[in-house]
């Protein structure tokens, strides 16, 4: 059964590795900018999520004209939404490294223990 | 008429760039086009708004012109109406009084006028991924809103609020992406008639559920999910928690409602009895530990921070019970609460603004002080609490019968456990306001009140001031921080006076919401 799934479905599982991974690292993670890596990684997990859910066993690119005579075609509209998506997810990472920038420089430290420390002794 | 859906979030935008070329070359040129920009975005949502309520049906716009399944579609009902007007009139009046109090820079203004477009889009959207683009819209702009503070406080409260709103949102699209694979559709209306299809029963539904709601919880703070609240609203600058406070977590509750009513439809909830259940315990306990965690805060602006999550416990709970008397109040008290908690916020801008006090201990005999804005802060704090016949009053009165009439008797007891929670941390305040004589000791440097008053000294809310604008700064008792401006005493009277006069006018917006939630809840 395990192993059935991992054989068929391993793009899913992928994915439901990527997830915990990414939340484990934003929790666990001292480092500032590793938090942000880990935000990135979960988010990667989503974007392949909906590729992934688009994908279709032998099925042509949805592009008129290009010679495809299967049946069926590959869903385009989660590739466009995830293009949407990794643009969401571009601004969210430059705003945060803005912000660990500004961090570093007002108390000159991206670890977070070290950062409540200094900022107790406000 | 119904281009002017689209300008709703259109115009914002352009008044955004508009702020942003024109502050970098006229520097004080941010504000003005700002100003504009919001009075003509108040207009055009009051003329929505007032055609929805004479017309009785909800308008839409499709993008793009491409039709509603496959195009995005932008709607706007009763429900969504008082929203969007609520949207608009907020941002204007924080606007008026971020004028002397707020940050100055063309950034601040820009962020401001994108935040009021994703709320906006927000509030007037019909697609599901479209939902989620604003949602991280809103919540870029109110990133970055928050990190406009002068200090490192700022900052690292707004990495918070990224971090853990990321995750919000993130998980909102995995949701998304559930119902998307079990449709294949993304319009609203679409996917409520291919959920019922596909069955209320399976579990990519169900999954898609609980993953839309716990996104939503997060960005609404609801109790577990609400850490990155607090840290955000008592780190940013004044006119920004205001503005926060008062909308973000409002529209991310409303977008809930719509999710639930217009996606999963009343008869989900009804048929998935355990996921109305969850919600249900999750507001109940929002409800309890935000009043309870309130009660033991001696900052003020955090106090009034973990009051939110106990009021937006209330308005899920509502949204949660799903019938007409609750939803009216849910609404009733989305709209209140944005009024009261944005002009809490504002009045204890104003007042650190004039005296320096920001923790509570140091509210001992403000009323002598400052009469004014003391008694606009305990009108609203009284009718935060819920006393006639204050819109906070009627929001929960409303919630409150809803919740009897479904039978749900732990929600009713809820409300009244956290209207008694209430009344002791806001009553303590009016107390101290009102019946204590000011302290005449010097304040001590290692106490609350000694880094209340060096925060602001070094320039925790007037630093953006300009310098013949700035105010003199002094020590102890008799220390003038300086006369909050016109407007912004305006802002704040205006608030308390909205707070009591909307309470009565419910009854009249009552009917005008009548069919949008005939349609909404019918079973």
């Amino acid at each position: 059964m395990i192993a059935e799934i991992l054989l068929t479905r391993y793009n899913y599982v992928v994915v439901a590795l990527l997830l915990p991974i990414g939340a484990y690292m934003m929790i666990e993670n001292r480092n500032l900018v590793k938090k942000v890596i880990g935000m990135n990684i979960f988010q990667t997990g989503i974007f392949l999520f909906f590729i992934t859910s688009a994908y279709r066993e032998g099925a042509d690119p949805p592009i008129v004209g290009s010679g495809g005579e299967a049946a069926t075609y590959v869903s385009p509209l989660p590739h466009v939404l995830i293009l949407t998506a990794i643009v969401v997810g571009v601004s969210l990472t430059a705003v945060a490294l803005a912000l660990i920038v500004r961090i570093y420089t007002e108390y000159g430290t991206l670890d977070e223990r070290n950062l409540r420390e200094v900022r107790a002794d406000e | 008429m119904s281009d002017l859906l689209a300008l709703l979030v259109a115009v914002p935008i352009l008044g955004a760039l508009l702020t942003l070329v024109a502050g970098y070359t006229f520097e004080r040129l941010g504000w003005g086009v700002a100003l504009v920009t919001s009075l003509v975005h108040t207009a055009m949502a009051g003329t929505v708004a007032a055609q929805v309520y004479a017309g009785g049906e909800p308008l839409a716009y499709a993008v793009g012109g491409f039709r509603p399944p496959f195009g995005i579609e932008l709607v706007v009902d009763g429900l969504n109406a008082a929203v969007v007007v609520l949207v608009a009139a907020v941002a204007l009046g924080v606007l008026a009084y971020a004028r002397r109090a707020g940050p100055h820079s063309p950034a601040f203004y820009t962020g401001y006028l994108l935040l009021v477009a994703g709320l906006s889009g927000m509030s007037v959207t019909g697609d599901m991924f479209n939902l989620y683009v604003f949602l991280e819209i809103t919540g870029l702009a109110a990133y970055a809103l928050v990190a406009t503070g002068d200090d490192g406080r700022s900052a690292v409260g707004a990495l918070k609020y990224l971090l853990v709103g990321t995750v919000g949102a993130s998980l909102f699209l995995v949701g998304i992406g559930y119902a998307f694979v079990a449709t294949g559709t993304l319009n609203m209306a679409d996917l409520a008639e291919k959920l019922a299809g596909v069955g209320y029963g399976s579990t990519l539904v169900r999954a898609s559920f609980a993953f839309v709601v716990t996104g939503l919880a997060v960005k609404t703070a609801l109790y577990p999910l609400h850490t990155w609240q607090p840290e955000a609203y008592a780190s940013a600058p004044d006119s920004v928690s205001a503005l926060i406070s008062a909308l973000v977590s409002t529209v991310s509750a409303y977008a809930l409602a719509r999710v639930v009513y217009s996606v999963y439809t009343v008869d989900f909830l009804a048929s998935v009895a355990y996921a109305r259940e969850f919600v249900l315990v999750l507001a109940g306990v929002s409800i309890v530990a935000g009043s309870v965690l309130a009660v033991m805060q001696s900052e003020l602006k955090r106090m009034l921070a973990y009051s939110s999550v106990s009021q937006f416990g209330l308005v899920v709970a509502a949204f949660a019970v799903a019938n007409e008397a609750a939803v009216t109040g849910g609404l009733v008290h989305l709209v209140g609460h944005a009024v009261m908690k944005g002009g809490l916020f504002l009045a204890v801008g104003a007042v650190a603004a004039r005296t320096g006090v920001r923790y509570v201990e140091q509210f001992d005999g403000l009323a002598d002080r400052v009469p004014l804005l003391s008694a606009a802060l305990a009108t609203l704090s009284l009718s935060m609490v819920g006393v006639p016949p204050a819109v906070g009053f009627v929001g929960k009165w409303y919630i409150a019968l809803g919740a009897i009439q479904a039978g749900s008797w732990p929600i009713a007891v809820v409300i009244l456990l956290s209207t008694l929670l209430t009344l002791a941390y806001f009553l303590r305040l009016v107390e101290r306001m009102y019946f204590r004589s000011a302290a005449t000791t010097e304040p001590s440097a290692d106490s609350p009140t000694g880094t209340g008053a060096a925060a602001v000294a070094d320039g925790g809310n007037s630093g953006d001031v300009t310098d013949d604008e700035r105010p003199v700064l002094g020590r102890g008792d008799d220390a003038d921080f300086g006369r909050p401006s016109v407007g912004m005493v305006a802002v704040v009277v205006v608030a308390a006076v909205l707070a009591v006069g909307l309470g009565p006018l419910v009854s009249t917006f009552e009917p005008l919401l009548e069919p949008t939630l005939d349609l909404l809840l019918q079973p």
